[in-house]
């Protein structure tokens, strides 16, 4: 086990492309960080510098105190799961899981025995000697982590591991990840473009975007106290509302600046006891909660603001409501760079 | 309603393309003198004569031997050179590769017999006339660009992530290339060993240019040169054309799976 940094690593492809640029990142030992962003925000380029398979045009990659910058991804002892499992077509899962303790020239015992315990682990044991074609979705990708497993490396790379995985299998799998980190106390680095699975698996988050990072802290800490306007609308579901500074009376207001508010944050009051005067526009039900679509104002015209709310007393559509806001969460964002300023 | 002139036309297709085929085969069994008084399209009086004719008087066997040996060799070195080349070209970021590709493609495209003259000169300062190696080398010159070529396309359908995760995995380049890339690209590679070997196997010009006599002779070359001054033996010709084309076809036919896969291959996923 090994903390991974990253010291103003950045990438320029030979087209101009500039995939990731000034990533100054520490990844401690047995952290689980996640990178996340949308497609091309430079996540993946990250990962794949660190695993050496990409080779940035400038800064330093440490993992333990060694400068892996100019080092072939055989020589860097980390393991990797891809997004498509890359699992060699041709052996069998057994085949597939030794693979890289045969490349590494360990003696045959240790190899049997640490394929065994993995394949006890992940329950791969009465499909050993299946090729990856004769496998479910799901137990491909136990074999792509059985693989990086019996390794043993000092650090584990993950791209998109669960994206694949059909939607209730991709839940379980992500929950038997968690386990796996804490058994293995590994350091982690896993890629992807789910808020969601970014907030419930990292120990931190960093989240990218067009090449820089964004912000990085842990989960609740991103949630609560979003760096940027990006971060603030990408991290949270449903996205935060974010409203002219305007709406809001004169005293309170910061000038210029764009004011942010989750729809949780929100209540939905009788005329007169709240805020502002919204309309009701659209009621969806979602079982445990309604997700509220408001037009601030009397005239359903206004900005559009969402709010989350309890399930009782029902709210009718097409009438006018107030809203009041948790004073408490409200989020100041300066108008031109869309920092946090309060 | 199934149209009839669909199979009407393959029907056609498969007689005119099988019936030349056919008569080889018919003739090479007919003693000469019906070949030109009676020649009948069934087979009537069946004969051994010519094949007997082919071993016996005319040593056949030995531009057999010659070919085998040729066409072997010459696909042995275009496989093994040019599997190292094509995944070069195909994987590896290096400038100016598609120039080289492009020029690896015109090598393969001169005439030969714009080549011949200034081979047989730069062959007779290494004496390599009436050599296998002779023969070998000049065929590398077209058979190395199609077999980069065909390979190159192979390469390229395999997934990069493969060879990534096996490095991941601690392979070297070369440790990925062999254990991972050569296994899946197994059809492609088989395809164009067949191909490659039948281009050398069938080649006239060269062999005809480059050899002197009959001990280093090919096949094509030897049956060309059966036609004496005042006759042509035909009935033996065509037996000796049987004998040629046979290995090659139960070389298709035997690796005819894998040639259809490869010739497909990626196309369909899984």
């Amino acid at each position: 086990m090994a903390l991974v940094r990253l010291e103003g690593v950045g990438k320029t492809y030979p087209n101009g492309h500039v995939a990731a640029k000034g990533l100054d990142l520490e990844i401690h030992d047995g952290e689980f960080m996640v990178l996340v962003g949308p497609s091309g925000c430079g996540k993946s380029t990250a990962l794949r510098m660190i695993a050496g398979l990409e080779t940035p045009t400038v800064g330093r990659i440490l993992i333990g105190d060694k400068d892996v910058t100019a080092l072939p991804p055989q020589e860097r002892d980390i393991a990797m799961v891809f997004q498509t499992y890359a699992l060699y077509p041709h052996m069998t899962v057994r085949q597939n899981l030794a693979f890289g303790l045969r490349m590494r020239g360990a003696p045959q015992d240790v190899i049997d025995r640490r394929v065994d315990e993995a394949a006890r682990a992940l329950a791969l044991e009465p499909v050993m000697a299946r090729k990856p074609a004769q496998l479910s979705g799901g137990q491909r990708q136990r074999v792509a982590l059985g693989r990086a497993i019996v390794r043993e490396p000092k650090v584990f790379l993950f791209d998109e591991p669960l994206s694949n995985l059909d939607a209730k299998l991709r839940v379980e799998t992500r929950a038997e990840l968690a386990r796996l980190h804490r058994r293995l106390a590994a350091t982690v680095v896993y890629v992807t473009h789910d808020q969601e699975e970014a907030m419930t698996l990292g120990s931190r988050v960093a989240v990218m975007r067009d090449g820089f990072l964004q912000q990085v802290a842990p989960p609740m800490e991103l949630y609560r106290r979003p760096a940027n306007l990006f971060v603030a609308g990408f991290v949270g579901s449903p996205g935060m509302n974010f409203l002219p500074g305007e709406v809001m009376p004169a005293a309170t207001r910061k000038a210029g600046a764009t004011l942010g508010i989750r729809p949780h944050d929100v209540a939905i009051v009788p005329r007169g006891a709240g805020d502002l005067d919204a309309w009701v526009d659209v009621v969806e039900p979602r079982g445990s909660e309604l997700l509220v679509y408001l037009r601030l104002g009397t005239s359903g015209d206004g900005a559009e603001l969402r709010v989350v709310a309890p399930p009782e007393p029902a709210i009718e559509a097409e009438q006018v409501v107030a809203v009041r806001f948790d004073q408490g969460r409200l989020h100041w964002f300066e108008g031109e760079s869309g920092k946090r300023v309060g | 309603m199934r149209k009839w002139w669909p199979t009407l036309v393959l029907a056609l297709l498969v007689i005119g393309s099988a019936f030349p085929l056919y008569w080889a085969v018919l003739a090479s069994f007919t003693p000469e003198a019906r070949l030109f008084q009676a020649p009948s399209l069934l087979p009537r009086e069946l004969v051994l004569e010519h094949y007997r004719a082919l071993f016996t008087e005319r040593n056949f066997w030995i531009p057999i031997r010659n070919s085998l040996i040729v066409a072997g060799t010459t696909t042995a070195f275009c496989v093994t050179i040019g599997a190292l080349c094509a995944y070069a070209l195909a994987r590896l970021q290096f400038r100016g590769k598609v120039v080289l590709l492009g020029f690896i493609l015109a090598v393969g495209m001169f005439p030969q017999i714009s080549v011949v003259s200034p081979l047989y000169l730069l062959l007779r300062s290494l004496h390599l006339i009436n050599t296998y190696p002779g023969l070998v080398l000049p065929y590398l010159t077209f058979a190395m660009p199609l077999t980069v070529w065909l390979m190159v396309g192979f390469f390229r359908q395999l997934p990069a992530e493969l060879e990534e995760a096996a490095m991941v995995d601690g392979a070297s380049r070369f440790r990925a290339f062999r254990e991972v890339i050569i296994p899946l690209a197994l059809p492609g590679i088989a395809t164009t060993a067949i191909l490659t070997f039948v281009y050398s196997w069938n080649e006239f010009l060269f062999a005809l240019s480059f050899t002197l006599g009959p001990d280093r002779q090919t096949v094509p070359v030897a049956i060309a040169l059966f036609r004496g001054m005042y006759q042509v033996p035909w009935g033996q010709i065509l037996a000796a054309t049987v004998v040629a084309t046979a290995p090659v076809t139960l070389l298709v036919l035997a690796f005819q799976r894998r040639i259809v896969q490869g010739l497909t291959a990626g196309a369909v996923k899984g």
